[in-house]
């Protein structure tokens, strides 16, 4: 059997200092031996691990003939955002997972395939496909990341006239104020935006839904609505000291960032602090983001905190990984109690107690319990928390007859459908923070059920 | 889509009054509400907030103090010049009622604000006695205009150029110790300032409102950089505020956090007069 190809990455070293993106890209005999190892199947399993039902077989094929314009095609026909997705999907779970040359050894690079051919279409330049004969019907979506713009250009496909309402003064969503430029280029983000617009969608920028205009009024002007409105409500530890002066959230942090560039600062506006001593708080993808962040801001030392163990953190293997490789510490089974100042606000020290896992509950999960006795403090002039964010409430508060959750999530059916007609959610604001891919799934799933309600009306 | 400036003047020495054209904003527009602003692709978001909005000529209009980089800059833009972005109306809008009499305490550009609120107060059949104040009486704004919309108005000065000699909490304090019956007290300016007026109408149990100048990157309640102690209670001024009870705030707090890019606020003002004065260091 062939082996796996590797991918070719930016020195770690290196990349320390830049914000450049850390994995390069396979060569293009590479990409053709890789999608030689598909095996074809009759009934192919990496199909089933993928939310958004790219063909993928059938794209592999056609990159193994050397026909990458097909590729793309083939993959285009299912999702809109293929160098989005070839970068941040977490495949090892979904169709690399599925994939039966895993049980074996080494699944197909399906995710570092996606990325070649859409980065060899975009080198080229992206063509769209003749536009669809118009329904005549209207539909609002609101919010421009990755579920917004996946029910958006699956509407226009249908033939709907699409607008999408964006609060940001970039559209991408978190892929453009979360995902730092070293997992995802900007550039990328603003090419497949592109796309969609392409495709006839009409994006509104700076245009705030619940404040500019509400659900209810956007419903007088348009047939329907998708609300794809994210978690972006940071959630903090409610412990002493996080208000303190150097203390952030994640969501505070990459946004200035990422979106508004304070790395670049003061060529750009916006400033950050740029910590000696930086503890970021959490085990997930937006933490180990944080981190490396922090870290190409010229940190000393960056210290990750995580109430669990390695098994249990929520972060890619792979993000993982490359923070390793960077130099980040890791400080496991370890739990903050309370930041302290220095008496004139500002952040020196994250108080910190060890924690072990007792044994699983009924749902599966280990719960942390602190080990009495083990509390230590951690030298910090920048501490972020990244504890998980829910969803905007600007939306829900200012929608008659749309239900949420006591967490504040959108409650939805499984195609999207919301307690108010003509109204469908998907996304983080349904699930609560989760991956690109699945609010690109969830994304499909309501334009189709979008489609079906607007013929019956 | 960008907002083409229709009228710009500076007011009094470095406070600039700011008309645009923003139709669907003016026409959602609230007292109490504000607006996020970035005037190029480098520039920061700032919030500033509405001071009046004419529904049916689409404009919204600001005024703001040339203090830092940003502010700087919008200042030296002129009638005609565009703005980049403008988001809003954000944050809620005020609380307007007829309480009764309503005493409306403006200090510095915190006059601006004051002004639709007033106006508000007034139109929903309150007494509305408005004190206004400034370091100095050419700094003293839209005394006119306040007038027109209050029962009552009462000037101070710092130096004493002009109306009572100190600072509007004197007035405050006489007018509730006069045994005026004051239904509310709204007090937007300085955060000094208002931690003083909360700080006098406390005793006297008078419902005080101020309007928090947070620190803010999106405005949208998603970042938390503008969050503030209510009560005990974490709060963020974009989406629970900016008006808070005044009775309740953590004022140290706030206006700890709103020193802590000072260093770099003046780096980038440094650079900024560099860049446009040409570099004399």
């Amino acid at each position: 059997m062939l082996e796996r190809q590797k991918m070719p990455k930016q020195d770690a070293e290196k990349r320390t200092i830049n914000f450049n993106e850390v994995a390069l890209c396979l060569a293009k005999e590479q990409a053709i031996e890789e999608a030689k190892r598909c095996l074809q199947c009759k009934k192919p399993q990496c199909m089933t691990g993928c939310p958004v039902e790219v063909k993928i077989p059938e794209f592999l094929k056609y990159v193994a003939e050397g026909d990458f314009d097909n590729a793309i095609k083939k993959i285009k026909e299912s999702n809109a955002l293929p160098a989005i997705c070839g970068r941040v999907c977490p495949q090892e779970t979904q169709c690399e997972e599925c994939c039966i040359l895993s049980k074996k050894g080494a699944s197909v690079s399906i995710g570092y395939l996606e990325r070649f051919v859409a980065d060899y279409e975009r080198s080229k330049g992206v063509e769209v496909q003749s536009a669809p004969r118009s329904s005549g019907k209207k539909v609002a979506v609101v919010g421009s990341g990755p579920a917004g713009l996946t029910a958006a250009s699956d509407l226009a496909k249908m033939g709907h006239s699409v607008t999408i309402f964006e609060a940001l003064h970039e559209a991408g969503g978190v892929l453009t104020y979360g995902i730092p430029e070293f997992r995802l280029p900007k550039e990328i983000v603003r090419s497949e935006v592109e796309y969609v617009e392409k495709l006839g969608v009409t994006i509104l920028l700076d245009s705030v839904i619940g404040k500019l205009e509400t659900v209810g009024g956007l419903l007088t002007g348009f047939d329907a609505v998708f609300l794809g409105t994210g978690a972006g409500l940071p959630s903090f530890l409610d412990i002493d000291g996080e208000n303190l002066n150097g203390v952030y959230s994640a969501n505070e942090f990459l946004t200035r960032v990422n979106l508004m560039k304070s790395y670049k600062f003061p060529d750009y506006d916006t400033p950050i602090k740029r910590g000696k001593h930086v503890v970021v708080v959490g085990g997930g993808n937006v933490a180990m983001d944080s981190a490396r962040c922090a870290l190409r801001l010229g940190a000393e030392e960056v210290t990750v905190v995580y109430r669990r163990g390695e098994e249990e953190m929520p972060a890619r293997a792979e993000e993982i990984e490359h923070a390793k490789e960077e130099g980040i510490k890791f400080r496991l089974l370890t739990n903050p109690v309370r930041i302290i100042g220095d008496g004139k606000n500002w952040v020196t020290h994250i108080e910190c107690i060890n924690m072990y896992l007792c044994e699983p509950d009924e749902s599966g999960r280990c719960k942390p319990m602190p080990l009495a006795g083990t509390e230590h403090k951690i030298e910090a002039d920048v501490v972020i928390i990244a504890v998980g964010t829910s969803p905007n409430p600007l939306v829900p508060r200012t929608t008659q007859g749309l239900d949420i959750t006591k967490h504040g999530t959108i409650i939805a059916k499984e195609d999207g459908a919301t307690t108010k007609k003509g109204v469908y959610a998907g996304g983080d604001a349904v699930t609560g923070s989760a991956t690109v891919i699945s609010a690109m799934g969830a994304g499909k799933k309501a334009a189709r059920a979008i489609d079906w309600y607007l013929g019956l009306k | 889509m960008p907002f083409k400036i229709l009228e710009k003047k500076e007011l009094v020495p470095t406070i600039h009054l700011m008309e645009i054209s923003a139709p669907q904003i003016a026409n959602k527009a609230m007292p109490g509400q504000f607006i996020m602003l970035r005037i190029d692709e480098p520039g920061e978001r700032i919030p500033l907030t509405i001071a009046d909005f004419d529904r049916e000529k689409g404009t919204i209009t600001m005024i703001f103090q040339a203090v830092g980089k940003t502010t700087m800059k919008l200042s030296n833009l002129e009638t005609g010049d565009e703005l980049l972005d403008l988001i809003g109306p954000l944050g809620n809008p005020a609380h307007i009622e007829k309480f009764g009499t309503v005493v409306m305490v403006g200090g510095g550009v915190g006059v601006a604000p004051v002004f639709p609120q007033a106006r508000a107060f007034t139109e929903a059949g309150n007494k509305v006695i408005s004190i206004i104040g400034a370091r100095s009486s050419n700094l003293l704004l839209w005394e006119d205009r306040m007038r027109e919309v209050s029962d009552h108005i009462h000037i101070t000065t710092d130096d004493g150029t002009k109306g009572h000699h100190g600072f509007v909490t004197d007035i405050v304090k006489k007018i509730l110790e006069d045994k005026t019956a004051v239904d509310r007290v709204v007090a937007i300016g300085p955060p000094v300032m208002m931690r003083a007026v909360a700080g006098v109408t406390r005793p006297f149990n008078v419902k005080t409102i101020v309007s928090l100048n947070s620190i803010m990157v999106d405005g949208t309640g998603m970042c938390g950089a503008c969050r503030v102690l209510v009560g005990n209670e974490t709060k963020f001024a974009c989406v629970d505020g900016p008006e808070f009870d005044a009775h309740l705030v953590d004022f140290t707090l706030l206006m700890n956090r709103l020193a802590m890019y000072q260093p770099e606020e003046k780096v980038a003002l440094e650079k900024y007069k560099c860049d446009r004065e040409g570099c004399i260091c």
